[in-house]
């Protein structure tokens, strides 16, 4: 026996297996950066002085970041969109895009962290940066495996498209809602993190 | 369906499926196999195997609390100069044991066996699918759980030896003791080995199910095994945030659980401070209470098919069981404070939180009566499973019980960190979880091997630990109410008001060490009928659910010869007018009767 409803979907729930288990594995995520967050809201009401976080943070680097991931969230959806109207060149044209996004938010970063570091603001000088450089890592650790993935996609796995395409479409899709949420996830932290 | 049939089918099918296994090398199919069955045994025997091992560490400390201060015979000499000089133990040792005792027995024995060993293993043959929807990261499940169980193994060799703050690592202490950080290290691996399972568990459940088999005709252990899996799902994740926190705090040195103005012997601590202890007990009781629950729902789930099966009678209460072990699922996410009461975090809080834990006791007792309510009028059959089973009962009883005095702010203020606690969560945990997973052990040990277990050794094996396991834990009740503290290095001999109940120290030891022995049956049962169990039928129980009616003993890779079909609800026992007393739950309804009026088949057909 196979197993079923790898690639079509079961009729009564309306869903392919991987969908279903991307979009759990989103609510564990939620679970996780939820309880971050929740710690940054107990840390911060229960400091005596908080700063705001443009004091230290540069502002106009993150709001472009915020562009860079929002377009790359809108080239993997075009990426998809590609696969259903069987164009296989327009997919990698925008999957390659959305890399570059991610390596562009990815030498921001790099840059921010940089800097901070070489002024002494390290994750031991206090809790804000200790916060700051938490949530922001595991947001690049996100960043960085949506990446492999995608890059995976884009190189290696997209044989798959030759003699399974229904199939490799659904991945493309699956990767999609992921990349979704790590950029989600970012504009949730921009404004707690930099505007507040 | 009549046996020529039936043979006719098995050697059909039987030839492609095995080509198939025979085309796996030794490696893919025993090591790093994407068979759920194979990765369902992989787990359980790595779990007993950590059971076995947390269980030692607890047989040492015993000696220490029966007779402290003198050395350890036997094995004393191999515990080390650094953790027991001239054997006898020192009280970081003591604290080491303590924390990983908790830690090996709780996410590296019980959860193991009774999620990824019995789920695994189990669940898919009871829903009738061939494989767990993602074989691959079934696989990746085991395999970095095998890899958090080296880290926690190899902590007690490396330079700070194991963890020492309690397996609840409270903050501060747990940011500033040797150790932590492999513990922590450990922890990430179990967390994600844990989330990767339970995707695959609630897809398999939701997607997998075979033709036929709506959510109200799955066996009650499937239903437990789905909540189980949202448990671990959601409340996991808190505490790997929680344990990257701590990790930052231990290798960035940032403050997220220490508070400004820290001293320590007598020194201020040299960081930015800021942060809150208190923090990381609201993350690890946000994850460890529903993790109490994930301890328990899947014992209650093999406690009610052994029982359904050996008192011959459907479940009573099937559907308030099912929808209670749901309801249980979404309060143990609001119960979690009630572990904080000492904390001082206001009474508004603790007034809401013992209010909920009074909520959440409800089901709890409504799935225990449901299960005691199914032995009345039942023809009993006492195998050792329905031992194990039966004796859960009164078990869990007692600790649930015992936990409601706990679970309210005002006793809970005496009875704080004593061996009351102990002594109320092994009640639930040991007798009540290790025996029920005993019980499925030795029920379906058929089903993985097509032998059955020695009776004669599984009732020595049961008795002994009934009596032994008993002697264990009744005596901490009369301990903590006397307020021994459950940390104690030397069993409270330095105490005053310790003096009455130290006597019950020996014959608490020497309970643990005729339990330890009490094992021996098992472990030489188990093994022995491996090779050499009496060999016996697909359906030895005369059960009705699918992984007895419709799959061989082992089943072959893929499960089952013919696609199955399920007709009915999982416990049709003893249906008036079937000839038998077991109504299988993939029987097809004759023609030109209604779906499920299992009755009307004629007699004789079978």
């Amino acid at each position: 026996m196979e197993i079923p409803y790898t690639v079509t979907e079961r009729p009564d729930t309306g869903l392919y297996n991987a969908k279903l288990g991307v979009w759990l594995f989103l609510a564990s995520e939620v679970m996780l950066f939820g309880a971050l967050f929740s710690s940054y809201v107990l840390l911060r009401s229960g400091a005596e002085e908080w700063p705001h976080g443009w004091q230290h943070l540069s502002v106009p680097l993150a709001a472009f970041n915020t562009l860079v991931l929002i377009s790359s969230s809108v080239t993997m959806v075009m990426s998809w969109a590609s696969l259903k109207t069987k164009d296989f060149g327009k997919y990698r044209l925008y999957m390659g895009l959305t890399i570059l996004a991610g390596l562009i938010f990815l030498a921001v970063k790099f840059f921010e962290y940089r800097e901070h570091i070489l002024m002494g603001e390290v994750p031991a000088h206090d809790t804000f940066f200790a916060i700051y450089f938490t949530l922001t890592g595991l947001h690049g650790l996100h960043v960085i495996g949506g990446m492999i993935v995608n890059g995976y996609f884009f190189g290696p796995g997209a044989r798959m498209w030759s003699s399974e395409p229904e199939r490799f479409t659904n991945r493309i899709e699956i990767a999609g809602v992921y990349w979704h949420f790590v950029d989600l996830v970012w504009i949730f932290l921009f404004p707690i993190l930099y505007l507040l | 369906m009549d046996k020529a049939a039936t043979a006719a089918l098995h050697g059909h099918d039987h030839a492609p499926a095995h080509g198939h296994e025979h085309a796996l090398g030794f490696w893919r199919k025993y090591v790093f196999s994407q068979d759920h069955k194979v990765i369902g045994i992989q787990y359980a025997v790595t779990g007993l195997f950590f059971l076995l091992f947390g269980f030692t560490l607890m047989i040492i400390m015993r000696w220490q609390l029966a007779y402290p201060g003198q050395p350890i015979p036997l094995i004393g000499s191999w515990l080390g100069e650094r953790n027991a000089p001239g054997g006898i133990m020192l009280p970081e040792f003591y604290n080491q044991l303590g924390a990983m005792h908790g830690t090996i027995m709780v996410f590296l024995g019980v959860v193991p066996l009774a999620v990824g060993g019995f789920g695994n293993f189990v669940m898919p043959l009871q829903i009738g699918a061939p494989d767990m929807a993602f074989p691959k990261i079934n696989m990746a499940s085991y395999w970095v759980y095998f890899v958090g169980g080296v880290v926690m193994l190899v902590s007690f060799f490396l330079p700070g030896g194991a963890a020492q703050s309690g397996w609840t690592s409270y903050a501060p202490l747990a940011d500033i003791s040797p150790g932590q950080t492999s513990w922590l290290v450990g922890m990430v691996f179990l967390i994600t080995s844990s989330l990767l399972g339970s995707i695959n568990f609630i897809v398999t459940i939701i997607q997998l199910r075979a033709k036929g088999l709506t959510f109200m005709r799955l066996p009650f252990f499937v239903h437990a095994q789905f909540v189980t899996a949202f448990l671990l799902l959601l409340a996991f994740p808190p505490l790997e945030a929680a344990a990257i926190m701590q990790l930052m705090d231990r290798v960035a040195h940032t403050s997220f659980f220490l508070p400004s103005g820290l001293v320590v012997t007598g020194q201020p601590l040299a960081v930015s401070g800021g942060g809150t202890p208190l923090l990381w007990q609201h993350l690890f009781w946000f994850l460890a209470h529903p993790e109490v629950y994930v301890l328990i729902l899947p014992a209650m789930g093999i406690v009610g098919e052994i029982v359904a099966n050996n008192t011959r009678k459907p479940l009573w209460g099937y559907r308030v069981m099912v929808y209670s072990v749901i309801f249980l699922g979404f309060m143990s996410f609001i119960v979690w404070a009630h572990h904080m009461f000492m904390t001082g975090m206001g009474t508004t809080m603790s007034a809401f939180f013992q209010t909920t834990t009074m909520i959440i006791s409800i089901p709890s007792v409504v799935i225990l009566s449901a299960l005691i309510i199914s032995l009345y009028g039942g023809s009993i059959r006492f195998t050792t499973p329905m031992l194990f089973a039966t004796a859960f009962m009164p078990m869990f009883g007692i600790g649930g019980l015992t936990g409601l005095p706990l679970g309210l702010a005002p006793s809970d203020i005496h009875l704080h960190d004593t061996y009351y606690v102990i002594g109320h969560f092994h009640y639930v945990v040991a007798p009540g979880t290790i025996f029920a997973l005993f019980a499925g052990i030795y029920y379906w040990f058929p089903k993985a091997t097509g032998r059955t277990m020695n009776e004669l050794l599984g009732k020595v094996h049961f008795w002994g630990s009934f009596i032994c396991i008993n002697f264990v834990f009744m005596p901490m009740f009369i301990q903590g109410l006397q307020g021994m503290n459950r940390r104690l290095y030397d069993g409270g001999m330095q105490y005053a008001h310790a003096q009455p109940i130290l006597h019950w120290n020996t014959v608490m030891s020497f309970a643990a060490w005729g339990l330890f022995l009490f094992q021996l049956p098992f472990v030489i049962n188990f093994f022995l009928s491996i090779w050499r169990g009496r060999r016996v039928s697909d359906n030895p129980w005369e059960a009705t659910t699918i992984e007895w009616t419709a799959a061989p003993s082992p089943p072959p890779h893929g499960n089952f010869p013919i696609v199955p079909e399920a007709y009915r609800g999982p416990y049709e026992y003893s249906v008036p007018g079937y000839p038998t007393d077991f109504l299988p739950q993939t029987q097809p309804d004759p023609p030109g009767h209604p779906a499920g009026t299992a009755a009307a088949i004629p007699a004789g057909r079978h």
